[in-house]
């Protein structure tokens, strides 16, 4: 066998990166067709919801205690980021990854090539990464035009907001992973955790209204202390060590839904 | 084996509209959309929780915020009982868009249930009717729910608001109908972003929220062409008792949206369908 013909094999095994980066770049050529049907969850959603709740709802709101002294505007306008990253993480985990395994079935196709699960798992939670990010920094530049921000730390809070994204997806993705109906328990999820969330997650009022045996939801949800920490560093009405504690909290959620949908896309994928 | 042997009904409509439009059996296109959620029940019973916990929201929290704001015929009234009414219909908005958009999509494109409807005798004026008729049942359940939370927390001001239940089956008529003839115009899953586009600036600025007093003048009379100003003012206006004149407007106006989506639609259905 020559050399030439060695070079032809099509059978080269990737790197762990490599790979996960080439269905990214798959991605990105679908996104690059149809980013202009997506401007509404990336970034225009969170705008017009600060439009209405900061500008017109915050008309009605005296500054005082429960805003820390801030304005609404500048109160509400980090956890909308958050909030919104929450949302386009869940959405972009619950039916498209069902869609990979199910409908148009992509997963499959991929991983009859060198790629693995891992891989493909992998490269799913990066792209959703690259979309918060991207939606986190349109909707900052657009908030700044109407002046919610106080410092520079919004640039932490578009991190904060994709960490947040992410510690909302990766369990979605598990359960994606584990669906093999028509996904109609998506539609409960969003019903009964997503909505809840963003409404008792301290987003658009503090969780210290709620009662007691209410703020539970709050404690346990991802959005809490994404918002927290996205306030923390916005307008520091968090101490640092709290915020920490925060990070701590979405970084082990991330990694323990990574840890499940792994497990879960295996099972699915290999047989 | 069941065969049919009684003539369709004739009335006045298959008179009036062109032949093979209607044949009196919307009923049907209705008894079917039941059936297949009676398998997915969990899902449209968790329908009516949703503007139950905004209503939650708005109690614990947003209400905290705000202390009394200005309601109709200018008296002052608590946040709650403000926004409550709003919330009302924008859950009737929203529940019969969901229907008439994402469900039909699905039907139209995938499960291509119209088609096989059409071989039978069925018209596209049936299957118009009979999938308004759905999103208006849905829409009456979940707002008579609502209306039962609203009067345990003692929000309404007046029985008039029993009136809202007949205005919120106003709201789906309208926003049912003319959501199915925009989502035959749509080819592709990914549009559906398109439907948002609409759907939330339409919740949001269409004074839910806040008075209509927060808007420039300018931008005032912009909000009041949108059709759901017309139902959460019809909504608020009820829920505390002051009528006005205003409100047969907003009845006309909701009606006519109404009869032209379904007008519409059945036209979108026979053009796409029947070739």
């Amino acid at each position: 066998m020559t050399t030439a013909e060695t070079k032809a094999s099509t059978g080269r095994v990737v790197s762990t990166w490599l790979g996960a980066w080439l269905r990214v770049e798959g991605y990105w050529m679908w996104y690059r067709r149809y980013w202009l049907s997506t401007l509404y969850s990336t970034g225009l959603q969170p705008v017009l919801f600060l439009a209405a709740m900061g500008l017109g709802f915050g008309s009605q709101v005296q500054a005082g205690a429960a805003t820390g002294g801030f304005s609404y505007l500048e109160y509400v306008a980090p956890a909308l980021l958050v909030a919104g990253g929450a949302q386009l993480a869940v959405g972009e985990s619950s039916y498209p990854v069902l869609s990979g395994f199910k409908w148009q079935q992509s997963y499959v196709a991929v991983t009859a090539s060198p790629i693995t699960p891992g891989q493909v798992l992998g490269s799913q939670i990066i792209w959703v990464g690259i979309r918060l990010t991207l939606a986190g920094s349109i909707y900052a530049v657009i908030a700044a035009l109407f002046g919610s921000w106080t410092s520079f730390g919004v640039l932490a809070v578009i991190l904060i907001g994709t960490l947040t994204g992410i510690a909302c997806g990766t369990p979605v993705m598990a359960l994606a992973a584990t669906t093999y109906d028509e996904g109609a328990r998506f539609g409960l999820v969003f019903r009964f955790i997503l909505i809840p969330m963003t409404l008792f997650s301290g987003t658009f009022f503090p969780i210290a209204e709620l009662p007691v045996p209410l703020r539970w939801i709050a404690w346990l949800s991802p959005l809490w202390h994404g918002n927290e920490a996205a306030r923390a560093v916005s307008l520091g009405t968090v101490g640092p060590l709290a915020t920490l504690g925060h990070l701590a909290f979405l970084v082990v959620l991330a990694g323990v839904g990574w840890a499940l949908a792994h497990k879960y896309f295996y099972r699915r994928l290999v047989v | 084996m069941a065969v049919l042997t009684t003539d369709p009904p004739r009335g006045v409509l298959l008179r009036v509209l062109p032949p093979s439009m209607y044949s009196g059996r919307s009923k049907a296109v209705m008894e079917r959309t039941f059936l297949t959620y009676s398998h997915v029940w969990m899902l449209f019973v968790s329908g009516a929780f949703e503007p139950l916990f905004y209503l939650m929201a708005f109690q614990l929290g947003f209400g905290k915020l705000v202390g009394e704001v200005v309601g109709p015929g200018g008296q002052t009234m608590t946040y709650v009982a403000f926004v409550a009414p709003g919330l009302l219909a924008a859950s009737a908005m929203n529940g019969a868009i969901l229907d008439s958009t994402y469900n039909l999509f699905f039907k139209l494109k995938y499960a291509k249930l119209y088609d096989a409807m059409l071989a039978t005798p069925i018209g596209p004026l049936d299957i118009a009717l009979g999938e308004v008729g759905w999103s208006v049942l849905r829409g009456g359940i979940y707002s008579v729910t609502f209306l039962g939370v609203m009067t345990a927390m003692g929000l309404p001001g007046s029985w008039w608001a029993v009136l809202m239940i007949p205005a919120a089956l106003l709201i789906a008529m309208a926003f049912s109908a003319v959501g199915i003839v925009l989502v035959t115009f749509l080819r592709s899953v990914s549009q559906f972003d398109y439907i948002n586009l609409v759907l939330m600036p339409l919740f949001l600025f269409s004074t839910t929220f806040y008075p209509l007093s927060v808007y420039p003048e300018a931008i005032q009379w912009i909000v009041r062409i949108f059709p759901l100003y017309h139902g959460i003012e019809l909504m608020r206006g009820l829920s505390v008792g002051v009528l006005s004149w205003s409100m047969a407007g907003n009845v006309a106006y909701l009606l006519a949206l109404a009869a032209i989506g379904i007008y519409g639609a059945s036209r979108r259905f026979g053009k796409l369908l029947l070739r």
